[in-house]
């Protein structure tokens, strides 16, 4: 089924609604994110109901509200902090998450930019958000920020590894690194001939999937790997000199990198915005909700095991990575490498 | 002091106590070049359950030593019991373990009437003790999701909270009170038990049975959450028997020694068939273990107490206005937390002339500048966890 | 036991998701209520015309919230022929509930069953002045005290009070 629509838009219109809507996306992500699962789902989880006065309807303000709040709060910075990095250091994580949606495609032509290194180019840029972490310790001018800082800094970058291996599976069954060639892929694809589903990769590559829940998992800063943000049981963390708005970027970086991720998880495994028997404009109309389902789907995961387990300790945590995800990464790409060569 | 190996690379036991002191309350202002750091886990802390302020001296990730420091709640109850009637007395008492509030009532009522020469009716000491388990119960269930807490689960605490409602409407249906029942009298017990309240007992039971189960799949089950206890802050039976902890930190030490069992008969437990549950690790999962085990033990218990509860009065004959005769009286009892005692000197007065209080969770927390040697400082706060410590039961 | 077959983390996976599906138990207070049980220690209620200034329980209260003050009257007599009775009257009988423990002595010492507990718990106020119930609102608790409730099987009968 396909139906045509001719919109004769120039160049100048599509940037500005692109980047509109790339804006927008952080913001509603994290709100639609943080409403949903962390306080709703995580509430029923818990036995009880979460927010359910502001904005009358099961509290559907209470974000907003607390968003308006931070905005108003005063703007403080410790005597010896460093003014400017001090600042940058909330846009610096905001920015690489607003980067990595550049090559999310919600459509066949909803894109703003259809990398062909678009799978590699998602990966550089959010790990860019580490900077923003060193930065946000050192400037604090705080002791326990910098111990804080440097073992997020440690976390995020060992767990970059599994990402990268989850990833290069799905690249090499795909053959492209581009997003929307690894939708493509999926929908128009079959599995030893039977193709009415297409070929999501999560069936072949649900190591990968795995893996690569476990490590955004880890990128996130979420249970079980939040040693650095619920180190403010002891030791500060990183954040602990951010109060308004500065905190308010970084609570919303870190939604917004949970939205991104999720994205991420669901064009590569589950075939983003692609239903395998759409195609054309109909297709441009229904992506943009096709995605968002799955990406729920995504996110429901990891906040699922987000509000069930306990966290472990940073020892533990570097261990599991280097030596557990590390090496099984290493035998999916082997597998997948025999599968795609002998098949 | 007795010591034993210590951990590699951890200095020795002698804390130099000067260094700490002056350390602890000036600034916190650390080079980070130089090896130690002074970390003071202040008396407001959600890790440490209450007031309770922790100094430990770090070297990078690891402790070198830790000092509590306590007395953040003291509230003077030595000394209020020498001013109040017995009466008063129970109502204050109450709130020394304020989790386990019926419990904290017995063994200083039964020291009263230990003087007195009186003893409750059957009756009475079988509601006691049903209503003793009950709070054991309510606190235990606590513990095993708030421990959950303290590892970094979100969710355990609030099954342990919603589990627990059900054992405190119980105890408000008998005594008018959720956490501070105030239903010991001298001779026996205030009022008797409302319509109904045994069979509802037996259903909240059972909901403490699946509760326990639940506890088990989602924490001690979770692998996770043996990483983070098992190994972590192990007691050896015979230095914690010497610092004198004691209830289920020393049972899940490999120490068979439960009062209930061993101690003077007290209550109904001499009637009663129960288990005494051990562990030979003596870590922080098998303090977490030996709770949960308990926690099904003291429903069994309650059980077998509904059962067998005789019928009768609830109050012996006792004056009118009470005054307890010449003597001193000391008694033990296996409270939630440990071993609680009360020694209570009386000089024919309507009130005592003299209480002393033993609890629990004084002795329990002596052992941390041993225990918490050589740790690194995410495992401190699990070893605080695992304790089970009230602030109310360390400082009274 | 044998119960567990998955390995625990699963099996917590399992748990959070059933509680998710079934109703939360909060009770969203205000708008829906609990009834407290029979025997709940919300308010203590006075029934003036039992009281006979004994100050028993302005005695025996452990934070001495209770302020009680009274007078001598006399009375004609019963009967023809009789003496002046002498009778205690109630000037100002005041609980202050920002100091009450909630204990209960105070109810339990009254030898004339003057003083009543009532489940009623809603009555906190903007400011602390208005904690201390004069008799006239302590009577108007009276209302609200519940009648006593059966004892189970197996307990005695209660002794019928005077």
């Amino acid at each position: 089924m396909s139906l045509t629509l001719a919109l004769e838009v120039g160049w100048g219109t599509t940037m500005a609604i692109k980047t509109l809507v790339v804006l927008m996306i952080i913001p509603l992500g994290a709100l639609i994110l943080g409403y949903t699962f962390l306080l709703k789902m995580m509430s029923h989880m818990q036995s009880r109901l979460g927010p359910m006065d502001p904005g009358g309807f099961h509290g559907w303000f209470q974000l907003i509200g607390d968003g308006m709040k931070f905005i108003q709060k005063e703007d403080l910075m410790p005597d010896g902090a460093d003014r400017k990095v001090m600042a940058g250091a909330p846009a610096v994580v905001l920015i690489s998450t607003f980067l990595v949606f550049l090559v999310i495609p919600m459509g066949p032509d909803l894109v703003v930019k259809d990398l062909d290194v678009g799978v590699f180019y998602a990966l550089a840029v959010s790990s860019l958000s580490v900077i923003g972490v060193l930065m946000a310790g050192w400037a604090s001018a705080n002791k326990y920020a910098l111990l804080g800082a440097l073992r997020a800094a440690g976390q995020l970058i060992a767990y970059e590894l599994p990402l990268l291996l989850a990833v290069v599976g799905v690249v090499m069954q795909a053959g492209t690194m581009s997003l929307q060639g690894i939708v493509y892929a999926q929908r128009d694809g079959s599995i030893f001939g039977v193709d009415w589903i297409g070929n999501p990769f999560i069936l072949t590559q649900f190591i990968g999937f795995l893996l690569f829940l476990i490590a955004a998992q880890a990128e996130l800063t979420q249970t079980p790997f939040d040693m650095p943000v619920a180190e403010s049981e002891l030791v500060a963390g990183y954040m602990v000199e951010y109060t308004g708005f500065r905190f308010l970027f970084f609570f919303m970086g870190e939604f917004g990198t949970a939205f991104a991720f999720a994205a991420i998880a669901a064009t590569l495994f589950l075939g983003g915005w692609s239903v395998p028997w759409v195609h054309g404009d109909m297709a441009n109309l229904l992506g943009p909700f096709v995605l968002f389902a799955k990406l729920m789907f995504v996110a429901f995961l990891m906040f699922w095991a987000r509000f069930t387990y306990p966290r472990l300790r940073e020892d533990q945590l570097q261990a599991f990575a280097w030596k557990v995800l590390i090496p099984i990464g290493l035998l999916n790409l082997l597998v997948t490498a025999v599968f795609k060569v002998g098949f | 002091m007795s010591t034993t190996e210590t951990p590699a690379g951890v200095p020795s036991f002698e804390l130099d106590r000067n260094a700490l002191r002056h350390l602890a309350d000036a600034q916190i202002n650390v080079e980070l070049d130089t090896g130690d750091m002074i970390l003071n886990l202040g008396p407001q802390h959600p890790a440490t359950h209450g007031t309770l302020r922790l100094v430990v001296r770090l070297d990078g990730e690891r402790v070198l030593a830790a000092d509590p420091v306590i007395g953040y709640m003291h509230r003077g109850y030595e000394k209020l019991t020498e001013v109040r009637t017995y009466p008063q007395i129970t109502t204050l008492i109450n709130r020394i373990d304020w989790l386990s509030s019926f419990a904290n009532e017995v063994p200083f009522i039964n020291a009263a009437e230990k003087l007195m020469g009186i003893e409750a009716p059957p009756r009475a000491t079988y509601i006691r003790t049903i209503l003793t388990e009950l709070s054991r119960i309510s606190t235990f269930i606590l513990f095993l999701g708030e421990m959950g807490l303290q590892v970094g689960a979100l969710t355990p605490a609030f099954y342990g909270f919603r589990d627990r409602e059900h054992v405190l409407n119980l105890i408000e249906g008998a005594t008018g009170g959720r956490f501070h029942p105030n239903f010991n009298r001298i001779g026996g017990l205030k009022d008797d038990l409302p319509w109904g309240w045994v069979s509802e007992t037996r259903s909240v039971m059972k909901m403490m049975l699946d509760s326990c189960d639940q506890f088990e799949d989602l924490v001690a089950g979770n692998e996770i959450f043996h990483a983070r206890t098992k190994g972590i802050g192990v007691i050896p039976g015979d230095i914690g028997t010497a610092y004198g902890v004691s209830g289920s930190n020393i049972r899940a030490s490999g120490v068979d020694w439960d009062l209930r069992r061993d101690g003077e008969p007290y209550l109904a437990y001499p009637d009663l068939d129960f288990k005494v549950w051990t562990h030979a690790d003596g870590d922080s999962f098998a303090r977490y273990w030996v709770r949960l085990q308990e926690t099904r033990e003291s429903v069994r218990m309650v059980l077998q107490l509904l059962d067998g509860l005789p019928s009768g009065p609830v109050m012996a004959k006792v004056p009118r206005i009470i005054k307890v005769p010449e003597g001193e009286a000391w008694v033990e009892t296996e409270n939630p937390l440990g071993q609680m005692g009360y020694y209570v000197v009386s000089k024919g007065a309507t009130g005592p002339f003299r209480c002393k209080i033993r609890s629990a969770s004084f002795s329990n927390v002596s052992i941390l500048p041993w225990l918490l040697r050589g740790v690194y400082v995410p495992d401190v706060v699990t070893i605080l966890a695992s304790l089970y410590f009230i602030l109310g039961d360390i400082d009274r | 036991m044998a119960r567990k077959k998955l390995p625990g983390m699963i099996g917590g996976l399992g748990i959070t998701l059933k509680t998710m599906l079934k109703p939360a138990v909060t009770v969203q207070y205000p708008h829906e209520k609990e009834e407290p049980v029979t025997r709940a220690r919300g308010v203590i209620a006075l029934k003036e015309e039992n009281c006979t200034v004994c100050m028993l329980c302005a005695r025996s209260c452990p934070d001495w919230c209770i302020y009680i003050e009274g007078h001598k009257e006399k009375r004609p007599p019963r009967r023809e022929g009789g003496r002046d009775r002498t009778v205690s009257v109630l000037d100002r009988f005041d609980i202050d509930y920002a100091l009450c423990m909630y204990c209960g002595i105070c109810v339990e010492v009254c030898p004339f069953d003057a003083l009543f507990w009532s489940p009623e718990f809603e009555y906190s106020e903007h400011s602390i002045a208005k904690l201390l119930h004069d008799k006239v609102k302590l009577g108007e608790w009276m209302e609200t005290v519940p009648e006593p409730e059966p004892l189970e099987i197996g307990a005695e009968p209660p002794k019928k009070k005077k």
